[in-house]
């Protein structure tokens, strides 16, 4: 399990963070949130405006983004809402970041499915850089976590980096995307496998192999 | 209304009951954590699983699933026991064994249950999870590694107390109940979160570690720290009050108490007066009781003798010092100690005549001059279920406080109340149960006779639709003793001015502790009473009385609901109840009352006024017509300014001075090292 909690409430933190408010950009999709609810059920889009607010922290630090306490004050604030409820929302999941993370979040996934696939090797890959689970690398470039299924077993192994997926890695491709990231290129997300598009099967469908080419009905075969 | 079996009896349940209370109402034990009855339902700790057909053949969680017509529920069947048991298995994982040398331990809901339900050994052989102690304020002790989860808490200050401040951060194992950045629980009924923690997770903190709950005495009695009479539990070991707990009465206080009637309780061991004091060359000296009644009966009184009586008096202490006075000759009577002369000749006027119960059911109230929170959190309790949960409209006329509903203030001035915004005035035009509550503030500032020129002009006073009466005039007493001392003619029309006017010879004070003494400069000043407060510098006699712990006594709370109260311990030292100290004074005095025994006391008092014999509601009357000329003007004040210290015991609880530096006035009080 991660070991999450929460950065403590120092006058530092108020100093840089007291002043947050949403950015004209920002606060239009969080009215637009507030929007999809009926009126009096504001604190419903509590979820969109944690993730705005820490994208708009995010683009603030250039980094991931992350959710200081007077940030979550503010969206409480702005939902008209007891803070206690939003930190309850922010603690219970995983991407709303308590901490502060570089610019890169290097989430790996070592749930069953990828560590079968390798996903030990894609750690090791990471720690070889630097990087060291639950910590930001001194160049402010690099947060490792490891993270429980993505919902990417078909494709394992796995990172995700910030809102992007790389699947099929090994340590190789592993180190070409974050070469590739590190220098401020965008490099290829989903599979990294050549010649696969998505999830399909490698090397060919080994099912319902007759649909490939036609609807084919199988009801006269069960 | 569903008709169904439990483990094969059949039985009829009330239409929108849960398994679980169709199981309760079949006399069968449902083991249970997280469900509470005055909470919603949680369904999280799994503990009442049941077998339900039809259905899936899996156990289901009682307290979540609706009872339906024809289902067969069983709850002694060996699916049921072995879902309980590993049900307990899992709670227990993270559970520490230190039941030795946790409060909780013999009376712990967890302890309790894993002996009926429980396998008997353990299987676990890792390590158990660890939380961090929380800080959640000078009255709640937290040991969160106890804690499993069942969000009792967390569900009591959102819905009961309307203050959300105690939530569950992170998720599964790593779920940790907390309260904002740890700041203290800092509302009047946060203690109450102590009684709804089926573990030790949280416990008391000035109770801790003080006695185990099998070596304390019981006794039934009902709170004095405001007007609403809260029924009480005292746990005393010994000569000492340890703690107090709420007792359930669905009238009343349903089964909380406020933090104050809960934590007063040590100030009755600090402070006391234990030995009468007389006055000498200026300066109280201590004195033997003959001294002190010698040096009263030296001021030959004979009718020109008063008293007053104070916030913490029980009937029979007002009735025996009425017996007193008659037997002199005198009617010189008052208690409200404050110099407050409002129109005390009908008692309707006076009382909380909605009731607490029926004020749930209001759907347009009006608070007139009354900080509720304060006053009487119970009410405010009740107040919060008729807005949140009925939709009520509530309006207040005063300075603002924080309610824990949606209300609209109309501002300080009382002359609001013969000139509504048009939309208050609809909305009591067109209520179906609207009712005025009208506080001391209110009070103060005139408002009685405007107030009851409204109930007449919005018919509070009404047959409902389903014929039952309804009457929405309301008064919030803040003292124990008030509407008791009005029954017992404890009133002058003039206040506490009639009695100043007389110049009594002799004036009794039964533990008034907010009586301006200056008035009586020339009367020698008898104060009855028990703490060693504001009156000690007044007084020139001091006798010491009994606490309302310390004697069996008859409460009427704001309602007219008389109550008895039962004696726990002996009072301290040379200390009498009050009584008995009153029957001594007259033969000092050489006045013949016709009392020598409580009992005879008591059989007086009910002779005279027939409703202080009975438990019930007392019959209050109708309303008295409203004096039209009559004007509230002025802005309001509320009369208390720190909740936790508004009576003597209060005043001098350290654990009620520490709650009113840290919670009221935000002093960081430095945790002593332990």
């Amino acid at each position: 399990m991660a070991n999450r909690h929460l950065t403590p409430d120092t006058p530092e933190l108020r100093a840089r963070w007291g002043q947050f408010v949403f950015t004209p950009a920002w606060d239009a999709k969080a009215k637009a949130a507030i929007a999809r609810y009926p009126e009096g059920r504001q604190r419903s889009a509590v979820m969109a405006l944690l993730d705005y607010a820490q994208r708009q922290v995010g683009e603030e630090t250039s980094t991931q983004g992350w959710l200081p306490i007077p940030v979550m004050e503010y969206v409480a604030d702005y939902l008209d809402m007891p803070i206690i409820r939003v930190l309850e929302v922010a603690t219970f999941y995983f991407m709303y970041n308590l901490v502060p993370v570089g610019k890169f979040h290097v989430q790996v996934c070592g749930t069953t499915p990828c560590m079968l696939r390798g996903s030990d090797d894609i750690m090791d890959a990471c720690k070889a850089r630097g990087m060291e689970k639950g910590h930001t690398t001194n160049d402010g470039l690099w947060t490792l976590t490891e993270v429980e299924c993505m919902g990417n077993c078909a494709t394992a192994p796995m990172v995700q980096i910030n809102d992007d997926n790389y699947e099929d890695l090994t340590a190789e491709r592993l180190d070409h995307v974050l070469d590739e990231l590190a220098a401020g290129r965008q490099p290829k997300t989903g599979t990294q496998e050549p010649g696969r598009h998505t999830s399909e099967p490698l090397g060919g469908p080994t099912t319902l192999k007759e649909m490939v080419t036609e609807n084919h009905d199988y009801r006269g075969e069960w | 209304m569903p008709k169904l079996t439990v483990d094969g009896v059949e039985l009829e349940v009330p239409a929108g009951a849960t398994v679980l209370q169709a199981c309760e109402l079949a006399g069968k034990e449902v083991p249970r954590f997280c469900y509470h009855e005055r909470l919603s339902i949680a369904g999280n700790c799994r503990m009442c699983l049941v077998e339900v057909k039809p259905g899936p053949p899996k156990q289901q969680a009682g307290c979540a699933m609706p009872a339906g017509e024809g289902q067969e529920i069983r709850t002694d069947s060996e699916m049921v026991k072995t879902a309980r048991e590993g049900v307990m298995e899992f709670l227990l994982i993270n559970h520490p064994l230190d039941c030795p040398i946790c409060d909780q331990g013999g009376e712990c809901d967890l302890q309790d249950q894993a002996m009926a339900y429980g396998r008997g050994a353990t299987r676990y052989e890792e390590n158990k999870r660890a939380v961090t102690e929380k800080h959640m304020g000078p009255l709640i002790k937290t040991t969160m590694t106890r804690c499993i989860h069942c969000t009792r808490c967390v569900r009591f200050s959102e819905e009961i107390a309307g203050v959300d401040e105690i939530g569950a951060l992170f998720r599964g194992e790593d779920m940790q109940i907390t309260t904002y950045l740890e700041q203290a629980a800092s509302h009047e009924l946060s203690a109450n979160v102590i009684d709804l923690c089926p573990v030790g997770a949280l416990t008391s903190r000035p109770y801790a570690f003080e006695a185990r709950p099998w070596e304390l005495k019981k006794t039934l009695s009902i709170d004095v720290s405001d007007g609403i009479g809260a029924n009480i539990r005292l746990d005393s070991r010994g000569r000492e009050v340890l703690r107090i707990l709420p007792r359930i009465n669905d009238d009343v206080n349903e089964e909380w108490i406020s933090d104050k009637a809960r934590y007063q309780v040590d100030g009755l061991t600090k402070r006391r007066i234990d030995q009468p004091w007389v006055r000498k060359k200026g300066k109280p000296q201590p004195a033997s009781w003959d001294e002190a009644f010698a040096a009263i009966a030296k001021a030959k009184p004979g009718k020109s003798i008063a008293a007053i009586a104070g916030g913490l008096a029980d009937c029979e202490t007002m009735f025996a010092a009425k017996q007193l006075l008659g037997a002199l000759g005198s009617e010189l009577l008052e208690s409200r100690q404050t110099g407050e002369s409002f129109d005390v000749s009908n008692l309707a006027a006076m009382t909380f005549n909605t009731t607490l119960e029926g004020i749930e059911s209001a759907d347009a109230v009006l608070i007139v001059g009354s900080h509720v929170r304060w006053e009487a959190a119970l009410l405010n309790v009740r107040l919060r279920k008729a807005a949140a949960r009925g939709g009520a409209k509530v309006f207040v006329v005063g300075p603002e406080w924080e309610t824990t509903y949606p209300a609209t203030f109309l501002g300080e001035d009382a002359s609001v109340l013969h000139n509504f915004p048009q939309d208050v005035s609809d909305t009591f035009a067109n209520a179906e149960r609207p009712a005025i509550i009208l506080g001391h503030g209110g009070l103060a500032a005139g408002a009685l006779h405007p107030a009851l020129a409204l109930a007449e002009d919005w018919k509070l006073v009404r047959q409902l639709e389903d014929g039952t009466p309804w009457n929405g005039f309301n008064v919030v007493q803040m003292a124990a003793s008030q509407i008791g001392a009005l029954m017992l003619g404890y009133a002058k029309s003039g206040g506490i001015a009639d009695i100043s006017a007389a110049s009594p010879e002799v004036l009794i004070s039964l533990g008034g502790d907010a009586i301006d003494y200056s008035q009586f400069e020339g009367s020698l000043k008898v104060y009855i009473g028990h703490h060693g407060d504001r009156s000690m510098q007044s007084a020139d006699v001091v006798l010491p009385a009994a606490a309302y712990t310390e004697k069996a006594g008859t409460y009427v709370n704001t309602e007219g609901r008389v109550q008895f109260a039962e004696k726990g311990v002996f009072a301290p030292g040379d200390a009498r109840e009050d009584w008995t100290i009153l029957r001594a004074l007259a033969d000092a005095l050489g006045a013949k009352v016709d009392f020598d025994s409580f009992e005879e006391l008591r059989a007086a008092m009910v002779a005279e006024v027939p409703a202080l014999g009975e438990e019930a509601l007392a019959d209050v009357g109708a309303l008295p017509k409203a004096d039209r000329g009559a004007k509230a003007s002025g802005a309001i004040t509320y009369p208390i300014r720190d909740f936790y210290l508004t009576n003597p015991i209060a005043r001098a609880s350290a654990t009620m001075q520490r709650c009113s530096a840290e919670l009221l006035h935000g002093d960081a009080i430095a945790e002593a090292a332990e």
